[in-house]
């Protein structure tokens, strides 16, 4: 049997992005535990709807002719916080709050991504 | 229960530096054990008598046998624990308890670093965890620059407030002779340089220098009778909410707003009653942050605090009079030199000496924003 690191990675693999509840309810766990942080309650897994918002964001500049390229934290629109990267965007569109789903690049290291989501223009 | 502290009944009784800014050719093993030779004898204490070794190296993950090894002794009692930058003031707690206890008697703590002989580079083996790796954060920079920019989010903080903190740190390093950085630096300057993950630039960062550091505890009334104005310990406090801040549930706060208030208790004083504050500025943010969780200025407030010169020389409260680690030096783990700069200030013997100082505070901090520990230190007049 595996540890729930390695239950997380199988069901990403099969393009499916978990995250865990405490039984009957409570926060949103992530990353993977064995029990509840603080608790130790039962966790249950669920799946991610992926809507998430752009906590705070850096711009990384190696050296040239390296590209810059962005790391996020993104709150999930389920309680939990996760590093990510947002594609599609520059300097000037990525901004904290901005909204975004999560999209999960297949292959051998699969890996969850975030896309800037289109707001309602009124 | 929790949080007794022997307030007062232990003191620092040696405290040195050793190839603070480059000291080519020498191991980390060969800088520490130097610091602590150097500190033994401002104690005039012998080597045989140390019967406790605290110690964390950048590349020893057995650091405190190896000192035992060094020194050539038996401690009672050897810790390395490693809290990353707060490391240091965390043995310090664990030292306190014991010598008040009697079950040691001279507790040493030490470390030493080459990191600018040995490549330039900052040099540690703490990664980034895997939920956060595939994402290439620069570590461990980016994790404070994640905080940075959500500060200046959150409260409307400044690139010109940032960049006075660097601003002020050279100041106080500019008459400070041990200092590794000196010369002019305007916010101009600070706001030019390399950008490398944003908002932090290059000059928003702490030195890589080489640099070791040890102090040498026992409980006061040996300490009354050493060479050296007495530095009682009032208060200690380590405080830890996880490794990643990637997890902070605000990320502009610290565990700091917890080891503060809490060492602050200990030692029976407010942040109105402390006249310095040693803390270790990784970069411009730390300062910012450490200064508002501690309690010298309301959260969202920092930016406008440091950047009204309140920190800088002739400022209301002395930061980081030694320079810090933006302009002093930098070998990796700061948080000793943190504390030697605070005893100093104690015995009224620092390089930029603040008349009248009866209380210092000493701040770690460690992993991204991680681990916060927080030491106050006093002079014969407060105990």
């Amino acid at each position: 049997m595996s540890g729930p690191g390695a239950e997380w990675d199988a069901a990403l693999a099969e393009g499916r992005f978990l995250l865990q509840r405490p039984v009957g309810g409570g926060s949103t766990v992530f990353p993977p535990r064995a029990f509840a942080p603080g608790t130790g309650a039962p966790l249950e897994w669920f799946e991610a709807s992926g809507h998430g918002t752009v906590y705070s964001a850096t711009w990384i500049q190696r050296k040239p002719p390296e590209p810059r390229y962005n790391v996020v934290l993104i709150d999930l629109a389920e309680g939990a916080r996760m590093m990510g990267r947002v594609e599609g965007v520059t300097p000037e569109t990525l901004h904290i709050g901005m909204a975004v789903k999560a999209r999960i690049i297949a292959g051998e290291a699969p890996i969850i991504v975030f896309d800037p989501v289109e707001q309602a223009h009124g | 229960m929790g949080d007794t502290f022997p307030r007062g009944r232990v003191s620092v009784a040696g405290a040195a530096t050793f190839g603070v800014g480059e000291m080519p050719g020498h191991s980390t093993i060969e800088m520490a054990g130097k610091a602590v030779q150097l500190a033994l004898a401002n104690a005039a204490i012998g080597l045989s008598e140390v019967d406790g070794l605290f110690i964390a190296l950048p590349d020893d993950l057995f650091a405190g046998l190896s000192l035992a090894q060094y020194l050539g002794l038996h401690p009672r009692f050897t810790d390395n624990n490693r809290a990353g930058g707060a490391s240091f003031m965390s043995h310090l707690v664990t030292a306190c308890m014991m010598l008040d206890a009697g079950y040691l008697d001279c507790a040493v703590i030490a470390y030493g670093a080459n990191q600018r002989s040995s490549g330039g580079k900052l040099s540690t083996p703490a990664r980034p965890d895997r939920w956060d790796a595939p994402y290439n954060p620069m570590y461990p920079l980016s994790f404070y620059a994640l905080a940075a920019a959500r500060h200046m989010h959150q409260y409307g903080t400044t690139r010109e407030e940032l960049a006075s903190v660097a601003v002020a740190a050279r100041l106080w390093a500019n008459t400070n002779p041990e200092a590794f950085a000196k010369g002019p630096l305007t916010i101009e300057d600070v706001i030019a340089s390399r950008l490398i993950s944003s908002p932090i630039r290059a000059r928003d960062c702490c030195l890589v220098t080489d640099g070791a550091a040890a102090l040498v505890l026992t409980r006061t009334d040996r300490a009354k009778d050493g060479p050296q104005p007495l530095v009682p310990v009032l208060g200690a406090a380590a405080a830890t909410w996880y490794n990643s801040v990637t997890q902070a549930e605000d990320i502009t706060v610290t565990a700091a707003a917890e080891s503060g208030p809490r060492a602050m208790a200990m030692a029976g004083l407010a942040p109105g009653q402390i006249d310095t504050v040693q803390l270790y500025d990784a970069f411009t943010i730390n300062t910012i942050l450490f200064l508002e969780d501690l309690g010298f200025c309301a959260k969202g407030e920092g930016g406008a605090f440091v950047a009204s010169g309140a920190i800088s020389p002739g400022g209301s409260l002395p930061v980081n009079t030694n320079g810090g680690g933006l302009s002093c030096c930098h070998p990796g783990m700061y948080g000793m030199f943190a504390m030697v700069e605070a005893v100093r200030q104690m015995r009224g013997t620092a390089a930029n000496q603040i008349a009248g100082a009866k209380t210092a505070l000493a701040h770690g901090n460690g992993g991204t924003l991680s681990a916060q520990a927080t030491v106050i230190f006093g002079n014969a007049e407060t105990v």
